[in-house]
């Protein structure tokens, strides 16, 4: 077992865990943010998308020993309390999610591309989205989405 | 799916990481951003019985520049590298083949010197490090040693690299004046891994070729330089179908493999388009925005 | 029961139709969700299966105790363990009285008939130590010859799937025109078509490859054994039919089990099952006492979970030379797989009625052989049947208009049933109640430009670009709303087609709707509270749809074949109807005035005459549930329960015209632009319908693209994983233009059609046909799917006679 100690969703957490035990498990199980799903097995489909230290990475394709020490953003610590995140919300406007299981690991993926890059084209969008899967909308309307997050001051959800 | 139990080793210096790669023996297996390593430990394609995460180590990450060499930490992360305002200026080629690397949540974690030490000959970067012509440092327990990117790959995921060395430099040589590069990728879709890729850099004075390198992604168990190309090439114009009659060679000395992704003659008939345009794009004679892509 | 006439809602504004944004979407962007795998119960174990690595094998021995000692592991099974070995999973289709169907066990006991079949299961307290134990439990396996072609599977002597059925056959069958009274004798048009120089024959084979559904949440099954009831949570289509098939298969009273589907992450057809590790949950559960959960991984789920397609089509097309189709002959090979799932061997029947597609043909014969390999079995993905039928008859017009040198859009005009001509009975004896081909079509032709691709594609071929611009047309018609359980029953189908609904009005006026139907993405909560929220003149807020448990919905039959709206929210429709005429006989009551005077509008009744004797329905739920002044004969309640059952199924249509740039050098593809024209029928909410257009659209055209299973010659699936199975990600898709054309359906009061299919069925031959359409002058004439660029490269260099083309000027 190795101790980790590490920041989810702004609460510090300190916990033995086995070596192998993959950050999505250790956020799923221990933790109970069941909000960031698992899809696949090969780092393929990018349900698991996390912040980790402030950038994107696949919770599944990372050890929480990896970890130890970072600073953890889910899907469920995006906004405070009840709010939207401009990401959340455009989302919403724009019907880019069906069933919704891409959706936490996709936003998590557009929010850290627009950190990258504020104001990009549909092109770049759609290049930049190429780490997550979705098997319901046929991304157009997630592009469309993350078009109009962009374009929506950052206020105070970031 | 869940990897088979192993130890976690997080050695706070190289020696130390040396010291515990030597110790361990065999089943250890070196852990940097572990991007092409996880996911063999959840399919339990590898089950090491311990791994030695060399991420926190001190100075095996970043980029600086020494002299005429762009000296890059192995441990850097894909996408580290290709923002790095050296790396943008000094090495396009560098910067733009990164930026093919997979997607971007793993490029925060993949490292340059991991995708090098995988020696996956589908990875894009072993082909662009070889038509560099980088030097890549290497430390063991005597000592380092310094190996051009030409001799490191051995074969289908083997380099030279010991059990207990770890690949700590990636020296890229800052190319002069006069030069052009670009990296030409062809893959089914985004996400997978290039069927063949093509490393281009290219030296013209006036219309004239008068240098040239190319790295062959996937076009053999281990990244080949396309030297009969390279050959051809030289004093020739840009223009005039110099080019096109020089890519023609870009499958010779290779051994393309069958798989899932194409079978061999089709790898060498890509070679040979591919080598061309990249060619041509890297001399500046073609568009970079590649009207056909996906399919 | 009245005439349904939708109104509008307490605001004055009609619901349906409006671009509302979705209910769900609250939960499911904040991570608020509730998928199988969050369920976490107190005592709970986790299930790992022993699976062969082998197609086709005896099993000679199972040794499980190096398991059983393994840290963490509470019991390991086999089917033996398990009293499972009696125990055969349902298949509701019997296509033909003489159908063979082989038992399907939940665990393999004495031989695996595809590489991952389960063999034995390990119940632990952890996941991890699950996997850990099972992959010590000792196996050994005497292999037989995999059966991997489906031809040769057929011939005589061949290697048995299933010995005891002493062939691998599963079902000849066959649907004649000329047999039905419905049309001519296809073998007598096509020997007059042979005979007459001004006719041609055409035949090609196409074929339709295996595919993956690749729902994005992996299957997933909790089995809470205590209490009275078995509950099971789990990532289904379809709780209801497998509460019933589960009770059925294993002799539990029907009564003593629940279903759950909670939040589920997509299915496309591959969550319609009854699945082996869903019985072998309850089964470990119920032997062990204890809530069990079984969550597969991706590779597991690619290995097992019923595949989709897979049918070679071998067809021939006679016609005038002024290209009026005279026949159409279909001979179908299609592969179940090992096994019967819950719909296997009906699939192609789906396809049977579709490949004359929106088309007068006067002659029609069809005729499927379902045979059994050593695959994991093939059931209902998106369009079940009929993607296969569009794509078949949507090549085949092109290949009539390359033969006869005319454009591939006349030629469909010349066949295709005006719009004056509805309701039309088919040579394949459907009814097809409306349409308008020429008005989709001419708004899709307007939208793509038509006529200057037509040109840049001429001048293109003149200066031998190298990359060449094809166009591709899918004119499409489908069967959905599954459908009149009549129908059913005449092929033959294990149930009916109906739905069910029920309201509560509750005291304070808010109301609960029940549905049968169980979405898996689709907005229902959305639609059906927009559609809910106009018939009874209530706020859209005001409305709760629930769904998907069984103690909740009672009564169901479940979301397939794009049959929610047009069966399912119809059920609802009617039980307002039911609500509202109860709340007439209260509010004349409490208005004092003769029911005959009483009006409806808007969610308030008032009296006719007297404007101000008023009283909403929101009103009357109140005064039910006081109850202190109701009218004789009438309980105090205001619920209804509806089961609606479609006379017809409907039949949404449209245009498709996709344009393709093939890179004659690599022989890569890329999409160009993309218009789909859709005729779905009055619209609920253009925001959803939207949507499932633009993801059947990219499922189609990943099909045409991307997706293939691949099994090597020892029947192992090689594309198990999606490092391998190529699912276009947003870079691999184009920007598609969507419109509508609006015919209301005649067969339910909302004028509904379905739509959850359309894109998939329309979309692949619109693509390939492009791809055939930029390299038809250069020799090619078929492109196998999907058409990757190896396999484009390939049958140029094939007709070029053996050399690959690498010059050519900048692309």
């Amino acid at each position: 077992m190795a101790r980790i100690d590490v920041t989810v969703d702004g609460v510090r957490y300190t916990d033995e865990v086995e070596p192998r035990t993959l950050l999505v498990h250790y956020l799923r199980e221990r933790l109970g943010k069941v909000g960031t799903p698992i899809g696949c097995d090969t780092s393929s489909c990018g349900a698991c998308t996390v912040h980790l230290d402030g950038i994107s990475v696949k919770s599944c394709t990372v050890l929480a020993v990896q970890a130890d020490g970072g600073q953890i953003t889910t899907i469920e610590g995006l906004a405070p309390n009840g709010e939207l995140h401009r990401m959340q919300q455009a989302f919403h406007d724009n019907h880019a999610l069906q069933c919704g299981y891409c959706t936490p690991g996709m936003i998590m993926a557009a929010v850290d591309l627009l950190r990258t890059n504020p104001d990009p084209t549909n092109q770049e969008i759609r290049d930049g989205l190429e780490g997550n899967l979705c098997r319901c909308t046929g991304y157009q309307n997630i592009v469309r989405a993350v078009r109009a997050a962009a374009a929506t001051p950052t206020g105070v959800t970031g | 799916m869940i990897p088979a139990p192993f130890d976690y080793l997080r050695p706070a210096t190289r020696a130390e990481a040396i010291a515990a790669l030597r110790d361990r023996g065999e089943d250890a297996k070196v852990l940097a951003g572990g991007q092409s390593l996880i996911p063999l430990l959840r399919l339990r394609l590898a089950a090491p019985t311990a791994l030695v995460d060399i991420s926190r180590i001190e100075g095996l990450r970043g980029v600086h520049r020494a002299g005429d060499t762009l000296v890059i930490g192995a441990a850097t992360s894909h996408d580290e590298v290709l923002r790095h305002p050296l790396v943008t200026e000094h090495c396009p080629l560098l910067a733009q083949a990164v930026g093919t690397v997979a997607d971007p949540a793993v490029r925060h974690r993949g490292t340059l010197g991991g995708a090098l030490a995988h020696a996956d000959p589908a990875g894009d970067l072993p082909a662009v490090a070889v038509a560099l012509e980088a030097q890549l440092v290497l430390a063991g327990p005597a000592g380092e040693r310094t190996v051009p990117a030409g001799e490191f790959f051995v074969d289908y995921l083997e380099t030279v690299l010991q059990q207990d060395e770890l690949l700590t430099e990636i020296r890229v040589p800052v190319p002069g004046t006069g030069w052009g590069t670009h990296y030409e990728k062809f893959h089914r879709v985004a996400q997978a891994w290039a069927i063949v890729g093509v490393a281009a850099l290219i030296r013209r004075d006036g219309d004239t070729i008068t240098d040239a390198r190319i790295g062959l992604t996937n076009m053999g168990p281990t990244p080949v330089r396309a030297r009969a190309v390279e050959q051809a090439l030289l004093g020739t114009s840009v223009h005039n179908g110099g080019i096109a009659a020089a890519a023609e060679y870009a499958a010779e000395g290779t051994a393309p493999t069958g798989d899932l992704a194409a079978q061999p003659d089709y790898r060498r008939h890509l070679a040979r388009v591919l080598t061309r345009r990249a060619v041509e794009r890297a001399a500046g004679t073609r568009g970079t925005a590649e009207p056909v892509t996906a399919g | 029961m009245t005439q349904t006439v939708p109104t509008e809602s307490a605001n004055g504004t009609r619901e349906i139709g409006r671009a509302r944004r979705r209910k769900e979407d609250a939960r499911l962007v904040t991570g608020r969700t509730r998928w199988t795998d969050n369920i976490t119960l107190p005592g709970m174990l986790h299930l790992a299966f022993v699976r062969s690595p082998i197609a086709h094998a005896r099993i000679t021995r199972i040794d499980t105790s190096p398991a059983a000692g393994m840290p963490g592991v509470v019991g390991v099974f086999t089917a033996a363990d398990l009293g499972a070995e009696g125990i055969g999973l349902p298949c509701a289709w019997q296509v033909t009285p003489d159908m063979k169907a082989p038992q399907r066990p939940p665990l393999a006991s004495q031989t695996v008939h595809f590489a991952g079949e389960g063999v034995a299961v390990v119940a632990a307290r952890t996941a991890a130590e699950a996997r850990d134990a099972a992959d010590t439990v000792e196996v050994d396996y005497d292999p037989l010859e995999p059966v991997l072609d489906m031809e040769a599977a057929l011939a005589d002597g061949a290697n048995l799937v299933h010995p005891e059925l002493e062939t691998n056959r599963n079902a000849l069958w066959v649907f004649d025109s000329a047999g039905a009274g419905s049309g001519g004798n296809v073998d007598h048009a096509i020997t007059a078509a042979e005979a007459d120089p001004d006719s041609v024959v055409i035949h090609r084979r196409f074929r339709q490859q295996r595919l993956v559904p690749a729902f994005m949440e992996p299957r997933s099954t909790v089995v809470d054994p205590t209490g009275e009831q078995l509950t099971m949570w789990s990532a289904t289509q379809v709780p209801h039919i497998l509460k019933t098939m589960t009770a059925l298969s294993l002799g539990i009273p029907e009564h003593k089990l629940r279903v759950i589907a909670p939040d589920v992450g997509g299915g496309f057809g591959g969550k319609l099952a009854v699945a082996p590790e869903e019985i072998v949950t309850l089964l470990v559960a119920r032997k062990l006492g204890k809530p069990v959960k079984w969550t597969e991984t991706r590779s597991e789920c690619m290995l097992t979970a019923h595949h989709g397609r897979d049918q070679i089509q071998d067809l021939t097309l006679t016609a005038g030379r002024d290209g009026t189709v005279t026949g159409l002959k279909v001979d179908l090979l299609a592969d179940m797989g090992a096994y019967l799932g819950l719909v296997t061997p009906g699939v192609p029947l789906l396809g049977a009625f579709m490949f004359n597609a929106i088309y007068k043909f006067p002659a029609y014969r069809f005729s499927c052989t379902n045979v059994f390999t050593t695959k994991t079995l093939t059931d209902a993905y998106r369009g079940a049947g009929r993607p296969e039928a569009t794509f078949a008859i949507e090549r085949m017009m092109d290949e009539l208009a390359a033969e006869l040198g005319m454009d591939p859009m006349d030629v469909r005009k010349k066949n295709w049933i005006r719009h004056e001509e509805f309701p039309f009975t088919t040579v394949a004896t459907l009814v097809y109640d409306s349409g308008n081909y020429e008005a989709a079509t001419a708004r899709a032709e307007e939208l793509f430009d038509y006529p200057a691709l037509r040109r840049e594609q001429a001048e293109r071929r003149r200066s031998g670009d190298p990359v060449q611009l094809g166009i591709g047309i899918s004119t499409y018609t489908e069967m959905c709303g599954l459908a009149p359980s009549r129908v059913l029953g005449a092929l033959a189908y294990g149930a009916g087609g109906w739905e069910h609904a029920s309201i509560r009005m509750l005291p304070t006026g808010k109301v609960e709707v029940v549905t049968g139907s169980s979405p898996h993405g689709q907005g229902h909560e959305t639609a059906w509270s927009q559609i809910l929220a106009d018939q009874l003149g209530v706020p859209f807020e005001d409305i709760e749809v629930l769904h998907g448990d069984t103690q909740v919905s009672h009564k169901g039959l479940d979301t397939y074949g794009s049959r929610s709206l047009s069966v399912g929210a119809i059920a609802m429709v009617k039980a307002a109807d039911k609500v509202i005429e109860k709340a007439r006989r209260i509010a004349a009551h409490l208005l004092e005035a003769a029911e005959g005077d009483i009006e409806f509008h808007a969610g308030t009744f008032s009296v006719k005459g007297s404007p101000d004797a008023r009283t909403t329905i929101q009103e009357i739920a109140l005064a039910v549930f006081a109850a202190h002044d109701y009218p004789e004969g009438i309980e105090p309640s205001l619920d209804s329960d509806a089961t609606f059952d479609p006379e017809n199924f409907s039949f949404p249509h449209g245009t498709h015209l996709c344009a393709t740039e093939v890179d004659t050098e690599t022989g890569a593809v890329r999409l160009r632009s993309y218009v789909a024209v859709d005729d779905v029928g009055n619209v609920v909410n253009p925001l959803i319908v939207e949507g499932q257009v633009h993801g059947g659209l990219a499922q189609g055209i990943a099909q045409a693209l991307y997706e293939e299973a691949i099994y090597d010659s020892d029947g192992n699936l090689v594309t198990g994983t999606l490092v391998d199975y190529l699912l276009p990600a947003a870079p691999d898709l184009p920007d598609f233009t969507t419109e509508r054309t609006t015919t209301p359906a005649t067969s339910n009061p909302l004028g509904v059609k379905g739509v959850g299919e359309a894109g998939a069925i329309a979309s692949t031959p619109a693509v390939v046909n492009a791809i055939l359409d930029a390299v038809r002058h250069l020799g090619v004439i078929d492109i196998p799917m999907p058409c990757s660029p190896e396999r484009v490269w390939r049958a140029l260099r094939t007709a070029r006679g053996g050399t690959a083309h690498t010059a050519g000027g900048p692309a």
